[in-house]
């Protein structure tokens, strides 16, 4: 079997009341990589569940090669060449490479005998153009190796149709050529297609060949990559003409005081093993420092010892006085904090929204009276910064469930940037959120940081970090590896550094 | 030759005996845990299917004559009971920690109600294999008198081990286990495997109960398990999720549980209590220093709710 064209015609799919296909069509070319574009919640991953047999649409038709199927299970799917390599990655993390290339077999078989299922595979693996060990735990893998594992699994698995969902959020540049171009010299090969989905117009604009706009469950715009400009798909993504990306605030020189001072940190990660060696750094007054790096490589270890989740060596001082992240000491020092997934980190989701606008202060006048809580007063709070930061819910007694992603975003910005904060870290803040509230997100850590913070921003999205830092620092393995102005910054040497690479 | 001919040995020599006859219940019920922790559940139900398992095992074997039947109706007893945890934690929103306290108390309550009867009678007891042969010393004798369930129990810890590792079913099992997301893209069949593996773990632990009941002298009553069924989780945990670890791991039990019967045997009776508390000081100690907050149990199978 060499490509496959594939075709989706008229699919629709609800979730309870909501709709989220709405008659979408999709022609994939055969061998051809077809873009699917979209905000968060659109529709994209919905449709490719569709298209492996994970979700069954209420309408609709698949057909490959001009032959229609019913997909009722990811078996149907595996059996018509149809392969897909999430964004979470589905390989088991305590076994092996070898492992789950055996168990994704379409036969399990009965008794193994390593030795020369181990040859077979390294005949198999041999021919790929990049290396992934075979006898390595996967969850001793970097995000970049796992990516390639699962890659190397579909295509083991004979795939003539690869579905790459968001495949460069945890690759350096230099992997996500590596990898996104082997799968584009496939397709030209004609050996496979491909669909793409991202967010992201250079990486379509440079290994697609078609897109597809989805916006709120319904295709909005299709057609060859080279006759729309990246406004015409902006635009047909977000629904109304953009206005343009961060404006740069006017740079500031920041003031010669340090706001944050890490010393010698060492951290250990869930595994025991360092995550975070001898690591220091300093931000000062007015400045935003950036943390570039690739997702696993001890940035989550980082953030979490800083706020003192996780057991720590080393010192942090915040102006001066040590800081581990206690009540006391947050309010008075300042030290406020936006991180990733902000419903799962920085909230209480079965908590009203005004409860939850009140977990900086609730202990304190005028929330609270002795052992008491003043719920007139929190209910007077949470309407000033409800309407002060245009957070959309269904009342102040909402539950924070009930939230959008992008309103739940607003909300703890307006909880913690309405503090007096004189230092902010804020860890993937936009990770998931739509275009709207990414813009609103960045506006606010910039107002922060010419309000005079210190901001340490730790960000997977090297495009996002370098609109918006003063300074980069990468990191790696644990390290910071590499420090250099924004201005001067340059994406190649910092995705070297990225990559663990010294000599840039 | 007579009883202080082999002088301080007698005490070493009591507490491998006791080692080998306690912990064979032991390896059975971990064992089967450790095969439905693989699977990503709990069953801390355990305790009621070891009690359950005794209970039918001693019915069985005294109304047919035959222990190793008694043997087989415990471990059915054990599947059903593994069904019914398996099939209440299929439904949404179930949580296995729960259902597995309310079989605890549910089959330990079946036990005592259907075993009444059976506190009397006799039933034939399983046979001893005599590795003593060679020695004229009566202790050395009654060290070596090893149930033949003993040996079953190290030969299906290597089975064991086969089979989650050199197995396509194996994989499946680990793969449920570990990553339910990795399992459903491979289109595996999760509530499945997990409901067998319980009844695989309640087949196992049911046999464990039926030791109990059945080994040299044999008896039924209602205080025979003490806690051996929850102890099991705990020596999964300090296994590591191996089963040659569980093995070793039962062994190290059994001689805690032999301790305080052993001392008294050579004399010692003060602190009987105390000594006859080893096993659950034990089971603290390991819990204790095989935890940390630093490295959350690295080795757990993903998919287990210990430690969220």
């Amino acid at each position: 079997m060499t490509a496959p064209q594939v075709e989706l015609l008229n699919m629709t799919k609800r979730f309870g009341a909501n709709l989220a296909l709405n008659n979408v069509s999709l022609l994939i070319r055969s061998g051809t990589v077809h873009a699917l574009l979209g905000e968060n919640g659109a529709g994209k991953s919905t449709l490719v569940k569709c298209l492996v047999g994970f979700y069954h649409p209420e309408n609709g038709h698949i057909q490959v090669n001009g032959r229609e199927h019913r997909l009722n299970s990811p078996k149907d799917a595996d059996a018509l060449g149809i392969g897909m390599v999430y964004q979470h990655f589905t390989l088991v993390p305590s076994m092996t490479v070898a492992q789950n290339l055996v168990v994704s077999g379409a036969r399990l078989p009965a008794y193994i005998n390593w030795q020369s299922e181990l040859k077979r595979l390294t005949e198999v693996t041999k021919k790929l153009p990049f290396h992934v060990p075979l006898d390595v735990r996967v969850s001793q893998l970097s995000a970049g190796e796992k990516q390639k594992a699962e890659i190397v699994k579909q295509l083991y698995l004979g795939r003539k149709l690869l579905i790459l969902d968001e495949p460069t959020s945890v690759l350096t540049p230099a992997e996500a050529d590596e990898v996104l171009g082997y799968v584009r010299s496939l397709t030209r090969a004609g050996e496979l297609s491909a669909v793409l989905i991202s967010h992201k117009f250079h990486e379509v604009r440079r290994y697609a060949d078609d897109v597809t706009v989805l916006r709120r469950g319904a295709s909005v715009r299709t057609g060859a990559v080279a006759d729309l400009s990246d406004d015409a798909l902006a635009e047909a993504m977000i629904g109304e003409p953009v206005s343009k990306m961060v404006q740069h605030a006017p740079k500031s020189p920041p003031k010669p005081n340090i706001v944050l001072s890490i010393k010698d940190l060492c951290v250990n990660g869930d595994n025991g093993l360092p995550a975070v060696k001898d690591l220091s750094l300093a931000v000062r007054e007015g400045e935003i420092a950036g943390i570039a790096g690739v997702s696993g490589n001890g940035q989550l270890e980082l953030v979490e010892a800083m706020m003192g989740q996780r057991d720590r060596n080393g010192t942090i001082t915040v102006s001066g006085s040590s800081f581990n992240g206690t009540r006391k000491e947050i309010a008075r020092l300042g030290v406020y904090g936006l991180p990733q997934e902000p419903l799962k980190n920085a909230c209480i989701d079965r908590m009203s929204l005004a409860e939850n606008l009140a977990l900086r202060n609730f202990d304190r006048a005028p929330l609270c009276r002795g052992i008491a809580m003043n719920y007139g007063a929190l209910a007077v709070q949470a309407e000033r910064l409800v309407a002060q930061f245009r957070v959309k819910a269904p009342g102040l007694t909402a539950s924070m469930n009930a939230l959008s992603g992008g309103n739940v975003q607003r909300a703890v910005l307006a909880r913690e940037l309405t503090q007096d904060v004189r230092l902010l870290i804020a860890s993937n803040p936009t990770f998931g959120l739509d275009f709207v509230a990414c813009e609103e997100t960045y506006r606010r850590i910039v107002e922060a940081r010419n309000g005079g913070a210190a901001v340490l921003l730790i960000s997977e999205d090297l495009d996002e970090l370098l609109g918006l830092v003063d300074r980069v620092l990468v990191m790696s393995a644990g390290r910071i590896v590499h420090e250099v102005l924004a201005d001067c910054a340059d994406k190649r040497v910092i995705g070297k550094y990225m990559a663990g690479m010294k000599a840039a | 030759m007579d009883v202080t001919s082999i002088g301080w040995l007698t005490l070493p020599l009591a507490i491998l005996g006791g080692a080998i006859r306690v912990s064979t219940p032991f390896i059975f019920v971990s064992i089967g845990e450790l095969i439905t922790e693989k699977s990503g559940r709990i069953n801390l139900g355990l305790e009621g299917t070891l009690m359950l398992g005794a209970m039918a095992g001693y019915g069985v074997s005294y109304l047919s004559g035959s222990p190793w039947l008694g043997v087989l109706a415990a471990g059915l007893a054990g599947t059903a009971f593994g069904l019914v945890h398996g099939l209440l934690c299929s439904v949404k929103r179930v949580n296995d920690t729960a259902i597995g306290i309310s079989l605890i108390v549910l089959g330990t309550g079946l036990a005592f109600f259907f075993g009444k009867p059976l506190i009397e009678p006799k039933a034939p007891a399983l046979p001893s294999i005599s590795l003593g042969f060679w020695s004229s010393v009566p202790q050395v004798r009654a060290a070596s008198d090893v149930n033949a369930l003993f040996f079953v129990g190290i030969l299906l810890a290597f089975a064991v081990y086969v089979f989650l590792n050199r197995t396509g079913w194996g994989l499946m099992l680990r793969t449920v286990g570990d990553s339910e997301d990795a399992a459903r893209a491979l289109g595996f069949p999760v509530l499945r495997v997990r409901i067998l593996a319980t009844m695989a773990g309640g087949f196992l632990a049911g046999i464990g109960g039926s030791f109990l009941s059945l080994s040299y002298p044999g008896s039924w009553s209602e205080g025979l398990s003490s806690g051996q069924g929850i102890m099991a989780v705990a020596l999964v945990i300090f296994a590591r999720w191996r089963s040659i670890n569980a093995l070793g791991a039962s062994l190290l039990f059994g001689g805690a549980g032999a301790l305080g019967p052993a001392l008294q045997g050579v004399g010692v009776t003060g602190y009987y209590y105390l000594f006859n508390a080893a096993p659950y000081i034990l089971t603290l100690a390991i819990m204790v220093a095989s935890t940390s907050r630093a490295a959350p149990f690295a080795d757990a199978p993903g998919e287990l709710k210990l430690h969220r």
